[in-house]
């Protein structure tokens, strides 16, 4: 049987110290680049264009066609700004990528800048990994030694300056204008738009802000072209991308598939679910995106197919989950993530987590009421849609979703008095349950 | 003359223009679309939410804010929208939009919560959510009965709340200074304070911190931010008198407009320490009013309870103030109910010895009518006896400067009647009779925010004119004006206009002026810039009363006009001083600017007047009156509001006020003139008179009595002096003076002649000298803010500000103790070392501490001794002279 993966960004990762510069020629590394800067900037944007690279960072929006929304060179600078903040809960591409393989996105990030006529990139990595920012810091290093960036990149008259970056801790800087703010230095809060980045983004200057799978990607695209890379994946989800597997599988991990597989065939790969289990439901991109169950194992994942189910393919962050399971408790643990990671800006966001947050305490410690579910239901629905960005939108998913697949086990919880689940049984490690936070003021009035 | 008597006027012509060509189709520069089925025409990038405040359609809003930049924070103001795509299809959009912070674009189909069930239940679930941590207070909050947050509450919310869990708490309150109280409880997050702090007046000293929930309006911590430690508060300048947190620098946050945060603040998070806790909104009875404390003739409004003025809030008025106004108009209000009001008449006691001397006895108070025949008996025997001359005080009122101009003339038959208590010149009396007198409204608040380019000589705007200097930022940050100053150093406030110096010791403001008029200096490079800037359309000069003290100062900014095409406008301190101009209480002026020398114009006036002829000799100024009394050349004085530490030589007015046969004084409250006066007549403050400021752009602006009260205004109490002495004024009321004033036709004959005093050399400056520099602050001894601890806690600590250079002569750093000496007396500060001209200290003129006229008997531009303190022990000690001496 010939196995459905397609390892393109992964190729190296199991290389002898994949990270270091020679490793990573010596598999045909910064090839592209030195083709693409033969190549006219506007053909590699018609060429990413072609490909149908669509943006790995979870929206899916076409990445040639980003690009292509800079206004004309006006003379003054323009940046390529590379979102490295992957912080949602089960999302975990970006930092083994970089961890693994971190020249090949200083290549990318070399070709797109080329590509868009920018001479000053910035990687924006999440801070606390700080292992990653180190492999970074040193990948940019060699690649300056080798005169890979720098002034008169590879001899081509190209001079690129790419600066590492490393946040502050906050899952709303991975929002884009979020991000810039505080690369700039300032509170990491969403701004206004218009105008969007590509018009005034870093610095008040026209700005390409990409996903790190996404930039990663560019190199394989320049090098075998556009027809290679819609040869993978769907008709309008072309490529390859990392599918990250977590929880109740055998065999958890980053397995680098085209686009449209299926769960079915993704945990057939991972050695199957826990010994002795069953799939009771799971997340197609990271706690942002409504919850599956079992009768999703066979949704194609492309963006299209994930859409048309009820969900997202986000960042194709698959947290599997089995019976054992409590889904109460898993919601709350991502709402009580999104209160602590709302920025505050918007009231919707900054008030409605806190209140969700306060009611799933309640009901997972079995002091719900069954108003409870409708006030949860109620808030969810005065969040999305409402908020200043998509971090309140997606602090609902979950709870929408899981009620409506799981009411009765919600249900279970308010009628019982308590969460009627062995926690010590869906713990991969030896675990003893803790008694719930004693819950300050709850129903006092 | 033609008064003008304009409220609010210049930007309500905006709002105008839409409604009534509702009809006519849609200009080039509007956008046609539609509000809940009703169709509408606003210029290009209206927000919708004002839109449909056009349309009377009300939003609910909190972060929305029209002086404010759209921030689409709290989220109350979704509406649903549709908008037509490339082939006019009308696409409804996903989700709701924020009204405000959505451009309206043709086509557009908007609608609010009064047609859209989507956009009604948004508003309300967000309004639940702003709910749900807000503490239920209401009824000991300040807000509560004004509060927006519970207004919409009543018209958006839910009745009863379904949040069970336990609500977020803070620490309450927060001193943010001592005058402003942060509850971070009721905070809804909307970021109205903190964005006023950094757009309008630029001083940001609060921002949020931390997220989600535990977002919160705080102050400036850098132990959390990993900034350096903040400045030692007990050193540098522009710090607070009163305890304050550190703003965003990490200094000590020092603010002359941070009440203004109080006012937009959406819910009761910030109050002030002078009102938390003292009325309910709905008990207060509301006046509109103009504030007393400047010449920008800001709109306020003057609250009251049961005839007690509890608070001031800005009046909303476009061509002004906009909405903001200084703390000092704000909060200092208590001087006019101070204890040492005036209630009654008070009359001297005499004893006549049988050589014919006066012992003057002491002060009793006495009945008006036996008040009036006193000082009626007593003026007119000084008149006859040497002649009687006014002090009436830059306070004024129009009314009241008309009835003392009149009151001069035809009661006292002199022209001896000077208003101005402070520095002044003749130079200063012919460039105002030239240039200012009569004119109308010339440079307005609008000009100077559409001007390239203003050059302010002797204004520093943020101290003396506190709203002009918010106009003068925002046209530097909205619309690139350029403020050049010519001053001794970059203040804060020219910092934060990123405004240019062209640094000046005092005194050679009339060379720099004439170097930019040359156009050939080019050291420094600025000056040549300045007059560059100056050339363009528009450009303005603005100049402040302390040119006075600059000998050429006025020429050289006439000639600098000329040359450049720039507009003047003239900037004093006092809100009285332009009326006094324009209504002739100067000795050279009379109403409608007309020169006294003028024989026609004394005619014409004489006739409006009824009276045969009016005094033709040239009248004293100020100075020249205290000096003519003080030798006794001048019998008697009529002296209306003029503090006497406020005069160029305190010492000197005393002996003067000492010597004078007979004084009459006219004062709202106790003041060294009354220790003087025969006959203390009490006047009524502002708030107890109607009445109407002329401020400096050439605007009458009228106010209502906000009291009731039985004191009268200067107007009447001269009305009924001058029937006393049998010369009737006919101005009892204040519909006879306003319909004598506007009886004055435009005065059409010559103007005076341009004055032209050639600048002085200024003198040498010795070692263990320097030239002195001075200018009143804001929050100082002034009078006006007495009754306010609150306010003065956050006036800026007086300090003495030298140069590297300068410090280094005398052996002091930064903090250390300076004595600046004169052979009157001397003034000791702690010194901040600051970047500027070097042999020149500068003082503030009349701050607790350093009062300069008073302790040195100098003035900016003299010569004084310079020392560490303690270092000059050869001259005597002065001490107690330097305080604040009239408190």
């Amino acid at each position: 049987m010939t196995s459905p993966l397609t390892p393109v960004l992964t190729e190296t990762w199991d290389a002898d110290r994949s990270w270091s510069l020679d490793t990573y020629r010596a598999s045909g590394g910064y090839d592209a680049l030195e083709k693409a800067l033969g190549q006219d900037p506007g053909d590699l944007v018609q060429l990413v264009k072609d490909s149908g690279l669509r943006g790995r960072g979870g929206a899916g929006f076409p990445t040639g066609l980003k690009w292509g929304f800079l206004p004309p060179d006006d003379g003054g600078p323009r940046y390529l700004v590379v979102n490295a903040d992957e912080s949602e809960p089960g999302t975990c591409k970006d930092i083994p990528l970089m961890m693994a393989s971190p020249h090949l996105l200083v290549e990318g990030v070399a070709i797109t800048s080329f590509a868009i006529g920018c001479n000053h990139a910035f990687i924006y990595v999440r801070g606390e990994v700080l292992h990653v920012y180190r492999r970074l810091l040193r990948a940019v290093e060699e690649a300056y030694a080798a005169g890979l960036l720098g002034k008169d990149v590879l001899g081509k008259g190209y001079d690129l300056d790419v600066t590492v970056h490393a946040g502050a801790g906050a899952y709303i800087c991975g929002e884009e204008t979020a991000l810039l703010d505080s690369l700039e230095g300032r509170r990491g809060q969403p701004r206004l738009k218009p105008p969007f980045p590509a018009v005034a983004g870093l610095y008040a200057r026209p700005t390409v802000v990409n996903n790190v799978e996404s930039i990663a990607s560019v190199p394989s695209i320049v090098r075998h072209g556009a027809d290679w890379f819609k040869g993978m994946g769907t008709e309008r989800s072309a490529g390859y991308g990392i599918f990250s597997l977590s929880g109740h599988v055998k065999t958890p991990g980053q397995y680098e598939a085209p686009l449209g597989i299926t769960l079915r065939e993704l945990i057939d790969m991972a050695g199957g679910m826990r010994e002795g289990h069953q799939l009771k439901f799971w997340t197609p991109g990271g706690s942002s995106t409504p919850l599956f169950t079992d009768e999703h194992l066979d949704v194609p994942l492309d963006y299209e197919s994930v859409g048309a189910a009820g969900s997202m393919l986000g960042t194709r962050a698959l947290q599997i989950f089995d019976e054992t399971t409590c889904v109460v408790r898993a919601v709350t643990r991502w709402t009580e993530f999104y209160a602590h990671e709302s920025c505050g800006k918007c009231t919707p966001c900054r008030e409605g987590t806190f209140w969700l947050r306060a009611v799933l305490q309640r009901v997972e410690a079995g002091q719900g009421t069954q108003e409870d579910l409708d006030v949860l239901l109620d808030v969810c629905d005065n969040i999305l849609g409402r908020a200043f960005c998509a971090l309140g939108d997606g602090a609902t998913s979950p709870i929408t979703s899981s009620i409506q697949y799981f009411r009765a086990e919600y249900e279970a919880h308010i009628t019982g008095g308590a969460c009627p689940f062995d926690h010590s049984k869906s713990a991969l490690f030896d675990y003893t349950p803790r008694e719930p936070k004693a819950l300050t003021g709850a129903g006092a009035h | 003359m033609t008064v003008t008597t304009q409220g609010k006027s210049g930007a309500a012509d905006k709002g105008s223009q839409g409604s009534d060509e509702a009809k006519t189709p849609a200009r080039a520069d509007e956008v046609t679309f539609t509000i809940d089925g009703v169709e509408t025409s606003v210029p290009k990038g209206t927000l919708v939410i004002r839109a449909a405040e056009e349309i009377g359609v009300e939003i609910p809003r909190f972060c929305d804010h029209p002086l404010l930049e759209p921030a689409g924070a709290c989220r109350q103001c979704l509406v649903e929208v549709s908008m037509p795509d490339r082939e006019g299809n009308l696409r409804p959009m996903p989700k709701p939009q924020a009204s405000c912070t959505l451009t309206a674009s043709p086509g557009m189909v908007v609608k609010t919560q009064l047609t859209s069930a989507v956009a009604d239940k948004a508003q309300h679930g967000v309004m639940e959510l702003l709910l749900i941590n807000h503490p239920l207070d209401c009824p000991v909050c300040d807000k509560g009965g004004e509060c927006p947050l519970q207004n919409q509450a009543m018209s958006h919310g839910r009745p009863t709340s379904r949040l069970v869990d336990a609500k977020r708490t803070f620490a309450k309150p927060l001193a943010v200074s001592t005058q402003i109280l942060l509850d971070r409880e009721r905070c809804i997050l909307c970021q109205r304070c903190t964005r006023f702090s950094l757009e309008i007046a630029g001083d940001p000293f609060i921002d949020l911190q931390k997220r989600g929930a535990s977002q919160q309006i705080g102050r400036f911590d850098e132990s959390v931010l990993d900034f350096e430690e903040p400045v030692d508060p007990e050193r540098g300048a522009d710090v607070p008198v009163g305890a304050a947190l550190a703003d965003e620098s990490g200094s000590t946050f020092a603010s002359y407009f941070s009440g203004n945060t109080v006012q937009i603040c959406p819910v009761g998070a910030l109050t002030s320490a002078a009102y938390r806790f003292r009325s309910r909104p709905f008990d207060l009875i509301s006046t509109p009013a103009v504030a007393e404390h400047d010449s920008c003739g800001s709109a306020i409004r003057v609250d009251h309870r049961r005839g007690v003025v509890l608070r001031r809030l800005a009046g909303d008025d476009p061509a002004v103030n906009e909405e903001w106004i200084t703390d000092k108009d704000r909060f200092a209000f208590a001087w006019q109910s101070a204890a040492d009001r005036l209630s009654t008449p008070l009359v001297r006691e005499r004893s006549v010895a049988a050589d014919g001397t006066v012992t003057r006895g002491a002060l009793r108070p006495a009945s008006w009518v036996e008040a009036l025949e006193l000082a009626a008996e007593g003026l007119a025997a000084a008149k006859e006896r040497g002649g009687v001359a006014v002090l009436p005080g830059g306070r004024l009122t129009v009314e009241d400067a008309y009835a003392y101009a009149k009151f001069a003339r035809v009661a006292l038959g002199t022209n001896d009647v000077d208003h101005r208590a402070r520095v002044h010149s003749d130079e200063e009396s012919a460039f105002l009779a030239h240039l200012v007198a009569g004119s109308g409204i010339g440079v307005t608040f609008a000009d100077l925010e559409a001007a390239p380019a203003a050059l302010l000589v002797g204004l520093e705007a943020e101290e003396e004119a506190g709203v002009t200097f918010l106009r003068l930022r925002k046209a530097a940050e909205k619309r690139g004006l350029k403020v050049f100053s010519v001053a001794p150093f970059a203040t804060r406030g020219l910092e934060r206009m990123s405004g240019t110096l062209l640094p000046a010791a005092p005194g050679t403001e009339a060379e720099w002026l004439d170097g930019i008029a040359d156009g050939e200096t080019q050291d420094p490079q600025s000056v040549a810039l300045a007059g560059e800037a100056l050339g363009q359309p528009g450009a303005v000069i603005l100049v402040g009363e302390r040119l006075a003290g600059v000998p050429g100062a006025y020429s050289a900014v006439l000639r600098l006009a000329e040359r450049t095409g720039a507009r003047v406008a003239w900037i004093p301190r006092r809100a009285g001083e332009r009326a006094g101009v324009e209504l002739g209480t100067l000795p050279t002026l009379l109403p409608g600017g007309r020169p006294v020398a003028d024989d026609a114009a004394r005619a014409e006036v004489a006739g409006s007047w009824g009276v045969a002829a009016l005094p033709d000799a040239p009248g004293r100024s100020a100075d020249d009156i205290v000096d003519a009394l003080a030798v006794g050349q001048l019998a008697g004085a009529v002296v209306g509001g003029v503090e006497l530490s406020d005069l160029p030589d305190p010492a000197h007015a005393r002996r003067a006020l000492a010597q004078a046969e007979f004084l009459v004084s006219l004062e709202v409250r106790e003041s060294e003139v009354t220790g003087f006066a025969d006959v203390v007549l009490p006047v009524a403050p502002p708030t107890e008179k109607s009445g109407a400021y002329w401020n400096w752009e050439g605007r009458v602006r009228p106010f209502g009595q906000a009291l009731e009260s039985s004191a009268m205004a200067d107007h009447r109490v001269l009305d009924a002096l001058a029937d006393t002495l049998g010369a009737p004024l006919g101005l009892g009321s204040l519909d006879q003076v306003r319909a004598e004033v506007e009886g004055f036709a435009a005065w059409t004959g010559a103007r005076a002649a341009a004055p032209a005093v050639d600048p002085v050399e200024p003198p040498a400056v010795e070692p263990g000298t320097a030239v002195l520099a001075s200018w009143r602050l804001l929050l100082d001894a002034g009078r006006g803010q007495d009754g306010e601890p609150f306010l003065a806690g956050t006036a800026k600590r007086p300090v003495a500000r030298v140069s590297t250079v300068t410090a280094a002569a005398c052996q002091v750093s930064d903090g250390d103790l300076l004595t600046v000496r004169s052979d009157r007396g001397a003034v000791t500060l702690p010194v901040a070392v600051t970047e500027m001209v070097d042999h020149v200290v500068w003082l503030p003129l009349r701050s607790p501490g350093s009062a300069v006229h008073e302790s040195l008997g100098a003035g900016p531009g003299d010569t004084v001794r310079v020392a560490a303190a303690g270092a000059d022990v050869a001259s005597p000690p002065v001490s107690g002279s330097d305080e604040g001496s009239l408190r």
